[in-house]
C-alpha cells in the first residue's frame, strides 16, 4: 500500500514539473513554430542558479523565483538576440537553439563541475505528512500543488485576460492575428520570457527530487517532447494531460520495470501518432 | 559525369589508397578511417536532410541498435558475419518502424519525433544494464575477419573502411541519380505537384528513411568495429547533431558536402578535445555561425565563389558551358 502511494505521489509531483517544463515548450511551439530544444537546457539552468542562490543563505522560494528569472532573461536574450536573426526559418531556428542547449550544458559543466549539486527542500517541508497511519512526502504535495497552481494561473492568463486571447490568436492563425493588428513579434518575446521563467522555476522545484547534474537537461527534453506530442502542440489543456501521463508511465517505469523505463514511453507515443496525429487536444499540426 | 569530376574522383581514390603510406604515423592513420565512418554515416542521414528535405535527429539510433546487436551476438558466440547480417536487418527494421512513425507530422513535427526515438532507444541502451551494460557499456571481443583477411592493425582497418566506404558511396550515389531520387527531389521541391502527379510521395519519403536507416546502420557497425567498444554515449542527442552538423556544414545539397563536412568536424574534434575540454561549446558554436552565416554549408559556398571567380577571368566563355548537374 505504502508503496503504491508513495510510488503514485512521485509520479503526480513528477507530472507537475514536466507541467512546469512542458506547458512553455507546448506554447512556444504553438505559437512560433520552434521546438525550443534548449528548453531542456532552461531547466537545467534553472536548477543550477536555484543552487547556487541556496548556497547563498537565499529562502529556497525567493531562490525559485529568482531563478526563473534569471532564466527567463537568458530566454529573452536568445529569442531577441539569435533567433530574430533568422527569420523565417524554422528549420535553423531550431538548430540554433540546439546548439544554444550544447553551450549552456557545457558552461554549466565548467562552472558547476560534473558533480550532482543537492537542492535541499525548505525546512518546514522536510517531515513527511501522516494520515491513516501512512507517511506522504510533504515537499511532493507541495509541488504537485503549485503546479495546479501554475496550471490555473496559465490557464486564466490564457483564457480569461486579453494577452491570453492574443496569444492563442497568434497561435491559431499568426499571419491573420498581425494582420488585426496584434503585436505578434512581441508576444513571442513575452510567451518565451514565460516559458523560460517557468522551465527555470521548475528546475529550483524539482531540485529537491532530482538534483542538479550534468545531463539533466538531455533527461528532461526528450520527456518535454513526448508530453507535447502525446498532449497536442500549443494547447495547455493537452500540456497538463499529458505531463501526467508521462509522469505516471516514467515513474512506475523506474519503479516496476527500471530496465524499459524509456520504452514504456515508446508505446503511448506510437498510438497517439497513429491514431491522433496531432494529439490527444492539439491545437496545430505538429 | 563530366570529365573534369572524373579525374577529380580518381585523384580523391588515389590519394585515399595511398593515405596510409603519406601519413604513415597509426595515429593519423586511425583519425583517418574516423573520417570515413563519420562520412558514412554524415551521408546516410543527408540522404533524408539534403535530398529529402527531413531534419532528422535520432540518426545516433542505428549505431546503438546495429552496434548492440552486433556486439551482443558476437559475445553469445555467433559468427560475426551472422552478427553483422542480423544487427543490419534489426536496425533496418528499426528504422522502418520509427519512419512510420516520424512521418506522420511534416516538417518540425517529424525532427521532434525523430529526436524522442533517438532519445528512447539512448534511454533502453542506458537502462538496460544487464543486457547493454548501462553506463559502462560494452566491447567487441575482437574485429572480424571478413573473407580471412585480417582487421586488426590501424592500417588494414583503414583499407577495409574504406573499401566499405566506397561501396556506400557508390551507393548511396546510384541511389540519388536514379529515377527514384529525382521522386524524392521532387518531393521535397513540389509535394503537392508529386502527388498530383501520381506519385505516392509517402512511401517515396518513408523508403528513403529506411535506406538511410540501413547505410546509418553501416556506419554504425563500422564504428563499433572501430572503436570495439559501444555505451550510451555515443547514442546521445550530441551524436546526432554532430552527424547532422556534418552534413549542414559541408552543404546538405551535395555527397561531397557530408564527406568534407564529417572530415573537417573529426580533425576539430580530435584536435580540441587534446587541447581542452570544451568541445561541446565549440559544437554548439559552430552550430550557430555555421547555421547563421552559413546555411548552404561550405561545399556549395565555395563552389559558388570558384564560378564567380572563373566568371571574372574568363570572360569569353560565358554560357557555352553546361551547367554542371548538381549533385
Amino acid at each position: 500500500m505504502q508503496f503504491w502511494i508513495i510510488q503514485t505521489l512521485n509520479s503526480v509531483a513528477f507530472g507537475g514539473l514536466l507541467f512546469l517544463l512542458s506547458s512553455g515548450f507546448s506554447l512556444i511551439f504553438g505559437l512560433m513554430r520552434i521546438p525550443n530544444l534548449a528548453h531542456g537546457a532552461f531547466f537545467m539552468l534553472g536548477a543550477y542558479f536555484g543552487y547556487t542562490l541556496l548556497s547563498l543563505k537565499f529562502n529556497f522560494w525567493i531562490a525559485a523565483i529568482g531563478a526563473g528569472l534569471g532564466v527567463g532573461l537568458v530566454g529573452i536574450i536568445l529569442e531577441r538576440f539569435v533567433l530574430r536573426q533568422l527569420p523565417g526559418n524554422a528549420q535553423g531556428q531550431v538548430l540554433v537553439t540546439l546548439g544554444l542547449s550544447f553551450i549552456v550544458a557545457d558552461l554549466c559543466l565548467l562552472i558547476w563541475t560534473g558533480d550532482p549539486m543537492p537542492l535541499p527542500a525548505p525546512q518546514e517541508l522536510r517531515p513527511p505528512l501522516r494520515y491513516f497511519g501512512l507517511a506522504f512526502p510533504t515537499y511532493r504535495l507541495v509541488v504537485l500543488g503549485l503546479a495546479l497552481v501554475a496550471a490555473v494561473g496559465l490557464y486564466f492568463l490564457m483564457e480569461r485576460t486579453r494577452i491570453g486571447a492574443m496569444i492563442r490568436a497568434g497561435v491559431d492563425d499568426p499571419e491573420m492575428a498581425r494582420g488585426v493588428g496584434i503585436p505578434v513579434s512581441r508576444l513571442f518575446t513575452t510567451v518565451f520570457l514565460l516559458g523560460a521563467a517557468l522551465a527555470g522555476m521548475g528546475g529550483v522545484l524539482g531540485g529537491p527530487i532530482l538534483n542538479a547534474y550534468p545531463g539533466l537537461d538531455a533527461d528532461m527534453l526528450p520527456l518535454a517532447l513526448i508530453v507535447v506530442i502525446l498532449g497536442g502542440a500549443g494547447s495547455l489543456l493537452g500540456a497538463f494531460v499529458g505531463s501526467f501521463i508521462v509522469g505516471f508511465l516514467y515513474n512506475f517505469g523506474i519503479a516496476l520495470v527500471p530496465d524499459l523505463a524509456y520504452f514504456v514511453l515508446f508505446l503511448p507515443m506510437v498510438l497517439v501518432l497513429m491514431f491522433l496525429p496531432q494529439g490527444l487536444f492539439g491545437r496545430v499540426q505538429l | 559525369m563530366t570529365r573534369s569530376s572524373i579525374i577529380w574522383l580518381v585523384v580523391c581514390a588515389l590519394l585515399l589508397i595511398a593515405l596510409p603510406r603519406i601519413i604513415i604515423h597509426e595515429f593519423y592513420i586511425n583519425m583517418a578511417s574516423q573520417v570515413l565512418i563519420f562520412a558514412i554515416l554524415a551521408l546516410s542521414l543527408n540522404l533524408m536532410l539534403g535530398f529529402g528535405g527531413m531534419v532528422s535527429l535520432g540518426h545516433a539510433a542505428y549505431i546503438g541498435v546495429a552496434g548492440y546487436t552486433c556486439i551482443l551476438l558476437t559475445i553469445a558466440g555467433y559468427h560475426p558475419l551472422v552478427a553483422a547480417i542480423v544487427a543490419l536487418i534489426l536496425s533496418t527494421g528499426c528504422a522502418a518502424i520509427f519512419g512510420m512513425l516520424s512521418l506522420r507530422a511534416p516538417g518540425l513535427g517529424f525532427l521532434m519525433i525523430t529526436l524522442a526515438l533517438g532519445q528512447i532507444v539512448w534511454g533502453v541502451a542506458y537502462r538496460a544494464n544487464t543486457l547493454t551494460g548501462g553506463d559502462n557499456g560494452i566491447s567487441l571481443p575482437a574485429r572480424p575477419m571478413p573473407f580471412g583477411f585480417d582487421i586488426r592493425s590501424a592500417e588494414s582497418f583503414y583499407y577495409f573502411t574504406l573499401i566499405v566506404f566506397a561501396v556506400a558511396l557508390f551507393g548511396m550515389w546510384r541511389f540519388v541519380r536514379s529515377p527514384f531520387g529525382a521522386s524524392l527531389m521532387g518531393t521535397r521541391d513540389q509535394p503537392r505537384r508529386m502527388r498530383m502527379l501520381g506519385y505516392n510521395t509517402w512511401r517515396i519519403q518513408w523508403l528513403t528513411f529506411v535506406i538511410a536507416g540501413f547505410w546509418g546502420s553501416v556506419g554504425g557497425l563500422m564504428y563499433v568495429y572501430y572503436n570495439l567498444f559501444l555505451s550510451p554515449h555515443a547514442l546521445t542527442l550530441q551524436q546526432s547533431a554532430e552527424i547532422l552538423l556534418m552534413a549542414i556544414l559541408g552543404g546538405a545539397t551535395s555527397l561531397t558536402g557530408p564527406i568534407v563536412g564529417a572530415a573537417i568536424i573529426t580533425l576539430i574534434k580530435n584536435v580540441v578535445s587534446t587541447y581542452v575540454e570544451r568541445w561541446n561549446s565549440l559544437l554548439g558554436i559552430i552550430f550557430i555561425v555555421v547555421i547563421v552565416f552559413m546555411p548552404l554549408g561550405l561545399v556549395p559556398g565555395c563552389r559558388a565563389l570558384w564560378r564567380k571567380w572563373q566568371a571574372r577571368h574568363k570572360p569569353p566563355v560565358p554560357a557555352a558551358s553546361a551547367p554542371e548537374p548538381a549533385e
